[in-house]
């Protein structure tokens, strides 16, 4: 082998062996406890903000998210996740979780409302939810999805024919809302309706527009701890920090509403 | 010895992959049993979606031939690093997360895409049908034009020397003499690459939209089915593999020689 190859060679391997190493250190020292939270995807930034103040309270204990649309997040605990806490934003999915004695009972503990997104190119004119039907595209969640659920819930509480009107001008009924959110920042679609937290989310490049009172549909989240938790008190403690001041001040300042009584 | 060695050893090797890649597969059989497939033949969401699905699997895969194996030939004759680039630049779109290729298509082809700065804002392919066949045609030519390419490679150069010299003009040598010799590889990587668009879901979801009967695909009702009712979208993978696999198999019976060139 010649010199210079066999050079080569071994910058390769140290290479490898240094990928190796890394590879290897994010195994190495598992803290005490591990904190596993399962989130629905609209609470990624609050549940982030909190994770700091949660640690501090307890040392040793890391907390670990991981967040998905509610629905995901509900079948793969049926096939075993791991989960210590699954906080979901449709309460509905608890009840067949709890009949496998898969969670114990939730509290509910944030509400979200919906609003209407409109894109940069036509947030000067389209500027009440009653103008929706003169959009000429509108994406909205799909009918299988919560967002779907209580926007279709939202457009019938309108009255009339509003409903129609609005569907004749949907071009696409995305599963998550934060598509719905994306199509709209893309600017591919002039509106659509999301979560009112989604919207903040979004910054103010888009056009907000509030749902009428009358009209409004609130989506209830509930937390629930897992019956075979591996940190139960660590996850009892996650579910009090949220439904606590500091977990509701969190929530409020992301546009979450309180819990209902 | 040695032989019999090696020959058990290469066996268990490809024995641990066959696991690997069918295993879920039956996993996926067995769950749903024949009962719930027989069952969800009439849910509203499937017949609009296997029609549309191939429907524009179908058109896509034509576009992909039509346009691709010229690419493919010419790529073979071309020599020079820009051949040599844009052959591999032609693989990216393999590599890119499905999610990703459909924005980028968004940017391309939406309404501030190229229609949309030439003016026809209404021009926008975004959210129609035309669009699930270019995010289908997106994701799988590359794969149609990959085994063209090799196929157009494996070609003896004397004999397409000798069809010219013999006074065949270059479409003849193209339609008499490559074609034939290469059809086997071209239709094994039409197969794969009309696969590779059925099943297509990333780029479709982000471009085309979702919405029933005009861009809601097999695989788009197969994941809303999810959202709501597990055991339907089971039900319905499963009749896609099953209806893929009948297809892929016929497509091998057609192009005999499509086995040794595979």
């Amino acid at each position: 082998m010649n010199p210079r190859r066999s050079r080569l060679c071994v910058r390769v391997f140290a290479l490898v062996a240094a990928l190796l190493g890394l590879g290897a250190s994010a195994f190495a020292e598992p803290p005490a406890t591990r904190l596993t939270v399962f989130a629905a995807a609209s609470l990624q930034e609050v549940f982030r903000g909190l994770e700091p103040t949660f640690e501090a309270a307890h040392p040793g204990v890391d907390v670990v998210f991981s967040f998905a649309g509610s629905q995901e997040l509900r079948m793969q605990l049926e096939h075993g996740a791991p989960a210590d806490v699954f906080a979901s934003a449709d309460e509905a999915l608890f009840a067949p979780l709890q009949a496998a004695n898969l969670v114990q009972p939730p509290v509910t503990f944030a509400t979200n409302g919906l609003v209407l997104v409109v894109s940069a190119d036509r947030k000067a004119t389209l500027t009440r939810f009653e103008d929706l039907p003169t959009a000429t595209r509108v994406v909205l969640g799909a009918p299988e999805v919560p967002v779907g659920r209580y926007t279709a819930q939202s457009l019938d509480r309108m009255g009339g024919d509003f409903r129609a009107r609005v569907e004749a001008r949907v071009v696409s009924r995305e599963l998550n809302v934060r598509q719905v959110l994306a199509k709209v920042k893309l600017g591919e679609a002039d509106a659509g309706i999301v979560y009112a937290t989604d919207a903040r989310a979004a910054g103010g490049a888009l056009g907000v527009v509030p749902v009428p009172d009358a009209a409004q549909v609130r989506a209830r989240y509930g937390v629930a701890v897992r019956v075979h938790a591996t940190a139960p008190e660590a996850a009892q403690d996650w579910v009090a920090l949220l439904t606590g001041p500091a977990g509701q001040k969190a929530l409020s300042a992301a546009g979450f509403g309180a819990p209902a009584p | 010895m040695i032989r019999r060695a090696w020959d058990a050893m290469t066996r268990l090797a490809g024995a641990v992959l066959v696991m690997l890649l069918l295993g879920p597969l039956v996993a996926l059989v067995v769950a749903t049993g024949p009962e719930s497939l027989w069952a969800v033949r009439s849910h509203p969401l499937v017949g609009p979606a296997l029609a549309l699905s191939l429907q524009t699997s179908l058109v896509s895969l034509a576009l992909t031939v039509v346009l691709g194996t010229p690419l493919a030939w010419s790529l073979s004759r071309a020599r020079g690093r820009w051949a040599g680039l844009l052959e591999t630049a032609l693989q990216l779109p393999v590599v890119m997360p499905p999610a990703v290729a459909g924005v980028a298509l968004l940017l391309a082809f939406g309404r501030r895409g190229l229609p949309g700065r030439l003016g026809f804002e209404d021009a926008s392919l975004a959210f129609t049908t035309a669009a699930v066949v270019l995010a289908q045609t997106f994701v799988s030519a590359p794969l149609y034009v990959q085994s063209a390419l090799a196929a157009f490679r494996r070609l003896e150069p004397d004999m397409l020397a000798v069809a010219r010299s013999l006074g065949a003009s270059p479409a003849r040598v193209f339609f008499g003499v490559a074609l034939p010799l290469s059809a086997g590889a071209l239709s094994a990587g039409a197969a794969l690459c009309w696969a590779r668009a059925l099943g297509e879901f990333g780029a479709t979801l982000m471009f085309a939209g979702n919405l029933g009967g005009v861009t809601q695909t097999l695989p788009l009702a197969i994941y809303t089915a999810l959202e709501s009712d597990p055991a339907v979208a089971q039900a319905l993978s499963v009749g896609l593999m099953v209806f893929a696999f009948g297809l892929l198999l016929l497509l091998r019976r057609l192009a005999p020689s499509g086995r040794a060139a595979a």
